[in-house]
C-alpha cells in the first residue's frame, strides 16, 4: 500500500516568526486585525461605484461583477475547507465535489421540486450533506493514501452519474435545474439584490475561515497536523487516527455542502458541472496555488483561481488576443490551459504558493532597503 | 440466449478498452506510486494523431493498411507524448509523490484545454475502416466488429505485455521494481530508466486504447479520455496496483457487470453497480485482487 506523504508539500516553508523579524514595528500591534479590515472593506466593497476597465466588465457595485465576486468568495472559503483536509490533515480526497453538489442540488430540488422555504431547504440540505459525508467518510477512510483518493472519488462520480441520469426527473439531467425563486425571500430575488448574495457569500467565507483556524488552532487542529507528518505517531501516542480523520472530513465535507447551498443561490440553480471530479481538481488547484496548509493561501488561491477562470474567458475572446497568430490565440482562449500551466509551472517553483511568496521575496526586499 | 452472448460480447469490448487504459495506469502506479491523471491525455492524443494521419500523412488511410498506418502513428505519438512527460515532468520530481500527481493534474487540465482549442470542444467523425462498422454472427447473436477488434487487441497486448514482464531483462527489473523499489535501487539498478520505458508502454497502450475506441464510438472529442480514465482507475484498484493480470480480471468483472446490469437494469444502474463493487472489493481487499506484486 502507497502511503502518501503530503509533508513535503504541506508543510510550510521555515519562516522565522512575525515577531521576531525586525522593520514592521509600526504596524505590528495592527496585525491581529488585519483579517477583520479585510473583511470590513470587502463588506462595504458594493457601495463603491469606482470603475476598474480590464478588471471587472462594469463598476464595481453593478450586479454582474458583484455576482463574479459572491462566486468568487464563495470557491475562496471552498477552498479554505478543502484545505482542512489536504493541507492541514495530508488527506488526498478527490469526492470534494460530492459534497458541494449535495449542498447545490440539495437546495435546489427542496426548494424547486418539494416547494420548501428556504431555511428549511438550507438546514436539511447542510445536515443530510454531513451525515452523507460522515457515512461515505466512514467507509473511505478504511483506505489510506492513493487508495482513499480514488474510493472518495468514485463514490463522487456515482454523485455525478446520479445527476446526470435523472433518475425520477429530479435533477434535470443535462440541463440542471433552475432555481425556483417564487417561494424563496424577496431579498434574495432578482437583479438589484445581487449584494445581498454577496454578503451572504461574504458571510460564508468568514464562517469558514472562522471554523477552520479555530479547529487547526485548537488541540483537535494539532492532532490533525500530526495525522499529515507522521499518522504512526498519533497511533502510538494512544490516539485513533481514524476518528480524527472522520472528525476533519465530516467537517471540511459539511463546510462544503453550506458552500453548495450559497452557490445555488448565487448562480439561481443547479448544473451538472458542480458534480464534476474536475471540480475537485480546481479546488486543489487552487490550494495548491496558494499554499496548502497556510492561513490565508487557500482563500486566496480560490478566489484567484475564479476570478481568472471568469475573466480568462473573456481575455481570450478579446481583440488583443485574437490578433495574436493561431497557435498563440487558440490556447489562450482556454482558461483551464492557462490555469493548467501556471498550475504546473507553481508546482516547480512556489511549492509553498502564493503565501509563500513574502517569505521568497523577503531577501529581495531587504537588499533593496539597504542601498 | 443471444441477447446474453452479445451483452457479454460487448461487455468484454468494454473491459478491453478499460484493460488497454489500466494497464499502463498500474504499471506507473505500481512502480513509480504517481496517479497519473494526464493518462487520459495520453489517450486523446493517441485517438486525435490516428485521426489527424488518416486526413493527412501520405499512405496513411481510413481503410485497409492505410488505417493501420494511421493508428500505428497514434500509437507512436501516444507513447512519445507519455515518454515526454516522464522526462520533462515527472523526473524533475522523483521521489516527491504528492507533486507528482499534482503535476498530471495539471497536465490533464492543460492538455485537454489544448485538444479542445486546436480542434474544437464538439465531436468529430472518426475515420474508421468499413468492416468496423460490419456486425458479425456469433451464435446467433450480431456482434459489431468494432467491439471485436477491441477484444483482440487487448487480448494482444496483454500477451505481449506479459511475455515483456517475463522474459526480458527489462520486464525483470520492471517486475521487481514494483514490488520493492528501494530495493532495486539499492542494487544499483537505475530505475528511472524503467520509468521511462513504463510511461512509454502506457502512453503506447493508452493510444491504443484511444484510436480503437473511437472507431468503437464513431467518433473523437476531447473529454473522451477523462470519462475513461475514472473506470480505469476503478479497475485498477480493483485489481491491485502494479498488476497486469490483476487488471485484466477487475477489466472483465466491470465490464460485464456494468454492461450487463445497465441492460437489466436501468441504464446508469450499472455504473453505479461498478462503484458499489469498488467499494465491497476495498472493504474486503484493501490491497486489491492481485494485491501489490506483478503476478507476470
Amino acid at each position: 500500500m502507497t502511503e502518501v506523504k503530503s509533508a513535503e508539500v504541506a508543510a510550510p516553508p521555515a519562516a522565522v516568526p512575525d515577531e521576531l523579524t525586525p522593520g514592521h514595528a509600526r504596524w505590528h500591534g495592527l496585525r491581529p486585525y488585519a483579517p477583520l479590515v479585510a473583511l470590513v472593506v470587502a463588506a462595504i466593497l458594493p457601495y463603491s461605484t469606482v470603475n476598474l476597465p480590464g478588471i471587472f466588465e462594469g463598476p464595481l457595485n453593478s450586479p454582474g461583477t458583484l455576482q463574479l465576486l459572491a462566486i468568487c468568495l464563495v470557491f475562496g472559503g471552498l477552498a479554505a475547507g478543502y484545505d482542512l483536509l489536504f493541507g492541514r490533515t495530508g488527506m488526498l480526497s478527490f469526492g470534494h465535489a460530492l459534497y458541494f453538489a449535495a449542498g447545490v442540488y440539495g437546495t435546489d430540488v427542496l426548494v424547486t421540486r418539494a416547494g420548501l422555504p428556504l431555511w428549511q431547504a438550507a438546514l436539511l440540505t447542510v445536515t443530510g450533506g454531513t451525515i452523507l459525508a460522515a457515512l461515505l467518510g466512514a467507509v473511505a477512510l478504511r483506505t489510506v493514501g492513493i487508495a482513499f483518493a480514488m474510493v472518495t472519488l468514485a463514490f463522487a462520480q456515482v454523485g455525478a452519474i446520479l445527476v446526470a441520469r435523472d433518475f425520477g426527473g429530479l435533477t434535470g439531467g443535462e440541463e440542471g435545474l433552475p432555481l425556483d425563486v417564487s417561494g424563496l425571500p424577496a431579498a434574495l430575488v432578482g437583479v438589484t439584490n445581487t449584494v445581498n448574495l454577496y454578503w451572504l457569500a461574504l458571510a460564508y467565507l468568514a464562517l469558514v475561515v472562522l471554523v477552520v483556524h479555530r479547529v487547526s488552532g485548537s488541540p483537535t487542529g494539532r492532532v490533525l497536523a500530526g495525522l499529515r507528518d507522521d499518522e504512526r505517531r498519533i497511533g502510538v501516542l494512544g490516539l485513533d487516527p481514524y476518528r480524527f480523520k472522520l472528525v476533519a472530513f465530516t467537517l471540511a465535507s459539511g463546510l462544503a455542502t453550506a458552500g453548495g447551498v450559497v452557490y445555488c443561490l448565487i448562480v439561481g440553480g443547479a448544473s451538472p458541472h458542480v458534480t464534476s471530479s474536475e471540480l475537485t481538481l480546481s479546488l486543489l488547484v487552487m490550494v495548491v496555488l496558494g499554499g496548502p496548509g497556510t492561513r490565508w493561501g487557500p482563500v486566496l488561491g480560490g478566489i484567484l483561481y475564479m476570478y481568472l477562470d471568469h475573466r480568462l474567458t473573456a481575455f481570450g475572446t478579446s481583440d488583443a488576443v485574437n490578433s495574436l497568430p493561431a497557435f498563440l490565440s487558440h490556447p489562450l482562449s482556454q482558461p483551464l490551459f492557462v490555469l493548467g500551466t501556471v498550475f504546473i509551472l507553481a508546482v516547480y517553483f512556489f511549492p509553498g504558493g502564493l503565501a509563500s511568496l513574502r517569505t521568497r521575496l523577503q531577501p529581495v526586499l531587504t537588499s533593496l532597503r539597504r542601498r | 440466449m443471444s441477447t446474453v452472448i452479445l451483452l457479454t460480447l460487448t461487455g468484454l469490448g468494454l473491459a478491453a478498452l478499460y484493460f488497454l487504459v489500466a494497464s499502463g495506469l498500474s504499471l506507473v502506479f505500481g512502480l513509480a506510486d504517481v496517479l497519473n491523471f494526464a493518462h487520459g491525455l495520453f489517450l486523446g492524443v493517441g485517438a486525435y494523431a490516428t485521426w489527424w494521419a488518416a486526413g493527412n500523412l501520405p499512405g496513411a488511410g481510413a481503410d485497409g493498411l492505410g488505417f493501420l498506418v494511421a493508428v500505428a502513428f497514434g500509437v507512436l505519438a501516444g507513447s512519445a507524448v507519455a515518454v515526454l512527460v516522464e522526462l520533462v515532468l515527472i523526473r524533475p520530481l522523483y521521489s516527491r509523490t504528492i507533486e507528482q500527481v499534482l503535476v498530471t493534474v495539471g497536465l490533464s487540465l492543460a492538455g485537454v484545454a489544448l485538444l479542445q482549442a486546436t480542434w474544437g470542444a464538439d465531436a468529430r467523425p472518426f475515420p474508421r475502416p468499413g468492416w468496423t462498422r460490419d456486425v458479425t454472427s456469433v451464435l446467433g447473436a450480431q456482434v459489431p466488429n468494432a467491439g471485436l477488434l477491441l477484444i483482440v487487441a487487448a487480448a494482444v497486448v496483454l500477451g505481449a505485455l506479459l511475455a515483456f514482464l517475463r522474459f526480458t531483462r527489462y520486464g525483470l527489473i520492471i517486475r521487481a521494481g514494483v514490488e520493492n523499489r528501494e530495493m532495486v535501487t539499492a542494487l544499483g539498478i537505475d530505475v528511472r530508466k524503467a520509468f521511462t520505458l513504463v510511461f512509454a508502454i502506457g502512453g503506447a497502450a493508452a493510444a491504443l486504447a484511444g484510436a480503437l475506441g473511437s472507431v468503437y464510438f464513431g467518433t473523437v472529442s476531447p473529454g473522451q479520455g477523462g470519462s475513461l480514465l475514472i473506470f480505469a482507475f476503478i479497475v485498477v484498484v480493483i485489481g491491485g496496483m502494479g498488476s497486469v493480470v490483476g487488471s485484466a480480471y477487475a477489466a472483465v468483472a466491470v465490464g460485464l457487470l456494468q454492461q450487463f446490469v445497465n441492460y437489466y437494469g436501468t441504464s446508469g444502474l450499472g455504473d453505479l453497480c461498478v462503484v458499489g463493487l469498488l467499494a465491497v472489493v476495498l472493504l474486503l481487499r484493501p490491497q486489491g485482487l492481485a494485491g501489490k506484486v506483478a503476478h507476470a
